[in-house]
């Protein structure tokens, strides 16, 4: 068995959560508004009017801002997966590697090499060229996006892979089964629509500030316009993209869902919780309520979980420790099995070392009988397998009201926009305001949930996470977490001011 | 024709890849370089905006090239991967944090309400081109000195040198004078490319002085760089090297990179014409007044590159040796992913030439008027 210092695996796995998150305030900003940029580059090619060009270069400003620090905080995270977790990329780099290869390939240098002529070539190359650019930026950003996702739905529902016992680690043998995985397919629609939602957001937030101040009144409503079209469609698609995404998870990670409900309980017919207060002393098993208060629609999580209006959802309570009528089997069961398997595969590599072919080929088909069950022998109680409730529970909550609520406020610019009052709605303006603020805490929600749901896996029921980190002490990731913390707030810190700046400039023709 | 191909071919080829797309940054590292004397050349804020606005309209690419080098060893290479950048942590992450200020600096620069000021963000161009560079000259350097770490059964790597108590995984990389004179010799002669790079991208017509300058610069960086060139070469030549047996046991072999250049004359071909046309590429910059010499200089580069990085993995070497536990050493056939894995990806790279086809494409039109000082003041400009 492993050492495992526990202490060292929160700072990893902090360091980890700080990173990914600050490159995460970023990335979605640059998956909608360069397709923004597109579309409105795409007007000014198509009507030849100068109002567009300047609009199209005023959010090319703000893009290129957002743009430098979403690749700086991005290059860490490809990275961090050898520096702090080397025993998670050497058990699953035959599989894990491919996709941020292809990513590095087709998606960065397609961004990077048309980046310099969106912003550089306004006079160096003809209109369409440039507007060619710019899609081409727009496509590079969003494919970068497929190729992580796919990454991280393989994470959460590893497929297209064996386990070879010989080379200790997981090699994939089926490519089209790891890129066209259901839960990828989902997670990137889901995601990448997310990022047009908030990036339209955004571009509310800075138009409704123009008119409260009045200035730059024509250029807010033709961008609130474009915007709200965008992110009305893109909300929707939200929407649907979310369902089947919690579908994949009712399916694949039954305890994510539990967590994501706060249900303790299975129940039948199960009910979706609207809104609740979740009783943090509550542990598995034990006869305290789940919810000091809990507001449920009836029906609903069954027909989300399953497609059934009266099919049983289980609880957290019946994953861990059983449920013989659902033919739930205990994690106390799956436990005693990956123990059982570990042993052995140090019998199988033990054997093979000392060329005992007997001893191996034996060890070998008692290892495959219990080989799925491998991640769970790393867990040292039944417990250990349930995710933090409360943080799951309340981050699906933000995420979920906050999605439902921006229809309707797109729905609300479009139209007052089109009917030319939209300055003159005081009561809709300050919502707008606040919309970029609000899209940012929906989107990192929706990662909190995809992320701190799944614990405490890397890879689901193969690996937990406290086996993935590199053999390094707490001191050194204190001291690296620390040097990410300052250097990313520095850089935060600046790039709000660039933005407010430019922001306040306004764009060219109005100066 | 993929399909046919077996494992231990796909390995090599991977390998070949790999150092392509390491070569390939060697010599993108012009961007670096050039960022190392901005404060050198510049005497004027608007010869600081010429060099950085030129140097910005690349500075992408190095940077892409290095995560796509990344990307390439992570999913052809795990165990190095994971046994490298877990085990000598501290080099990378300092490598990392001098390309994370590099990336908001052009952008940020010069732009109102900034925060950190101007000299700030060029003195993050600086380290990025100083610290990042050195260091990552001296990682390439264990390729051929060894580090020190021991793999368990499970491949989990353990790091081992400590220093007043203290692990510097992967620090002590610097105290060995050949990795350091190899990371000296990649900032000199990046600062080479950088000054060959900017006398061809800018229009000096109006900044005759920065035009001189700059071509002083090439001849003094290269100068200063050849007794590092010359103390790694020899080094190479002489050095012992960590070969294994045709059981995969390694062992230390006298003058076995001596030996590997022998036995691959192709590499030998490689190092020597990629010398020369560096070498031709200074020579015709200061004694023919050309504004062409980044173009053989960085071809040479990226042949002396190759022959570098493939110098320490062909012919039965390990290219990634511990000095701890030999036989934790890694070799491009116990590193590797699977024959699946490697034959999916070869696959895939055979996109490559398309990339490069449309980098270059883009390049030339981009490239195809010089940077003039009217555009520094009227347009887009770092």
């Amino acid at each position: 068995m492993i050492d495992i210092d526990l202490n060292m695996v929160n700072w990893a796995r902090a360091q980890f959560a700080l990173t990914a998150m600050y490159h995460w305030l970023f990335v979605p900003l640059t998956l909608g508004l360069s397709f923004l940029c597109a579309f409105f580059e795409s007007i000014y090619v198509k009507t030849g009017k100068n109002e567009w060009k300047a609009i199209t270069k005023f959010w090319m400003t703000l893009f290129g801002i957002n743009f430098a620090i979403g690749v700086a905080t991005g290059i860490i995270l490809e990275f961090e997966f050898g520096t702090n977790w080397s025993n998670y990329s050497w058990m699953v780099g035959d599989i894990f590697g491919a996709p941020l290869a292809i990513e590095g390939i087709f998606a960065f240098f397609l961004e990077a090499t048309f980046f310099a002529v969106m912003f550089f070539g306004w006079n160096r190359v003809s209109k369409k060229f440039h507007l060619f650019s710019t899609w081409m930026v727009a496509i590079g950003s969003n494919l970068s996006a497929v190729w992580i996702l796919v990454a991280n739905a393989w994470m959460q529902n590893p497929v297209g892979m064996a386990f070879n016992p010989t080379t200790t680690r997981f090699e994939m043998v089926n490519f089209a089964e790891v890129v066209f995985n259901p839960v990828a397919v989902a997670k990137f629609t889901h995601t990448s629509s997310s990022g047009f939602l908030y990036a339209s957001l955004f571009v509310l937030t800075v138009s409704s500030w123009y008119l409260i101040k009045g200035k730059h009144l024509e250029m807010a409503k033709k961008s609130i316009i474009v915007a709200s079209v965008f992110g009305l469609i893109s909300s929707v698609f939200v929407v649907f993209t979310g369902d089947q995404s919690a579908f994949d998870v009712s399916q694949k990670q039954p305890m994510k869902l539990a967590a994501m409900e706060g249900m303790y309980k299975g129940e039948k017919p199960a009910g979706l919780s609207l809104f609740g207060i979740v009783n943090g002393d509550k542990k598995p098993g034990d006869a305290q309520d789940a919810f000091h208060l809990n507001i449920k629609f009836p029906f609903v999580l069954s027909y989300l979980a399953n497609r059934s209006f009266d099919s049983f959802v289980p609880g957290i309570d019946d994953l861990v420790y059983g449920n013989p009528d659902e033919k739930i089997e205990s994690v106390a069961s799956k436990i005693e099995k990956g123990k059982q398997a570990i042993q052995d595969l140090a019998k199988f590599k033990n054997a093979s070392k000392n060329k005992n072919s007997q001893l191996t080929n034996e060890a070998l088909v008692n290892f495959k009988e219990n080989e799925k069950y491998l991640g769970y022998g790393y867990l040292d109680s039944s417990e250990e397998a349930v995710p933090p409730v409360p943080l799951t529970y309340y981050a699906f909550r933000v995420m979920f009201i906050l999605g439902s609520f921006f229809p309707l406020l797109f729905a609300a610019f479009l139209f007052f926009t089109m009917k030319n009052t939209v300055a003159e709605k005081k009561w809709l303006l300050p919502f707008g305001l606040i919309a970029g603020l609000l899209g940012i805490f929906a989107s990192q929600s929706g990662w909190i949930v995809a992320e701190v749901g799944r614990q405490p896996w890397a890879i689901k029921g193969l690996m937990p996470v406290k086996v993935a980190t590199t053999n390094l002490t707490a001191g050194n990731i204190q001291v690296t977490f620390a040097l990410f913390l300052i250097v990313f707030t520095l850089l935060l810190i600046a790039e709000i001011k660039i933005m407010l700046k430019q922001i306040s400039i306004g764009p060219e023709e109005t100066k | 024709m993929i399909g046919s191909l077996d494992y231990s071919t796909l390995q090599q080829l991977w390998w070949m890849i790999c150092s392509i797309v390491g070569a390939l940054f060697l010599f993108l590292t012009f961007v670096q370089g050039g960022q190392t004397l901005i404060w050198q050349l510049a005497k004027t804020d608007h010869e600081t905006s010429l060099i950085v606005t030129s140097l910005g309209r690349k500075w992408e690419m190095p940077f892409t090239t290095l995560v796509l080098f990344g990307g390439a060893l992570f999913a052809a290479f795990p165990k190095f991967y994971a046994t490298s950048f877990g085990g000598a942590y501290w080099v990378w992450m300092l490598i990392l944090f001098s390309f994370i200020i590099q990336a908001v600096s052009y952008e940020y620069r010069k732009k109102p309400d900034n925060f950190l000021g101007a000299k700030t963000y060029e003195l993050f161009l600086l380290l990025n081109g100083v610290i990042g560079i050195l260091l990552i000259g001296a990682a390439v350097g264990t390729f051929y000195t060894g580090s020190n770490f021991v793999l368990s059964d499970y491949n989990s790597v353990t790091w081992h040198y400590t220093l007043f108590g203290i692990n510097l995984r992967g620090l002590e990389a610097a105290f060995s004078l050949f990795n350091l004179s190899l990371g000296i010799f990649l900032v000199l002669n990046a600062r080479v490319l950088g000054a060959l790079y900017l006398l061809n991208s800018i229009d000096f017509s109006k900044t005759s002085e920065l035009e001189s300058r700059t071509r002083s610069a090439v001849t003094k960086n290269f100068l200063i760089s050849l007794p590092f060139l010359l103390y790694v070469l020899i080094s190479v030549l002489v050095m012992d090297g960590f070969g294994f047996d045709s059981a995969g046991v390694f062992q230390i072999e006298s003058y076995k990179y001596l030996n590997n250049l022998l036995a691959i004359p192709l590499l030998l071909i490689l190092l020597l014409v990629g010398l020369l046309l560096v070498i031709f590429g200074v020579f015709i910059t200061v004694f023919k007044n050309s504004n062409k010499g980044i173009w053989p200089a960085g071809l040479g580069t990226v042949l002396v590159g190759l022959a570098v990085l493939c110098l320490p993995a062909f012919n039965n070497t390990a290219f990634y040796p511990s000095k701890f536990d030999l036989q934790s050493s890694l070799s491009i056939y116990n590193a590797s992913s699977s024959y699946f894995t490697l034959k999916t990806m070869s696959y895939v790279a055979l996109g490559i030439p398309f990339v490069l086809a449309y980098v270059v494409y883009v390049w030339k039109l981009m490239d195809a008027k010089k940077l003039t000082s009217d555009e520094i003041k009227n347009e887009e400009a770092y």
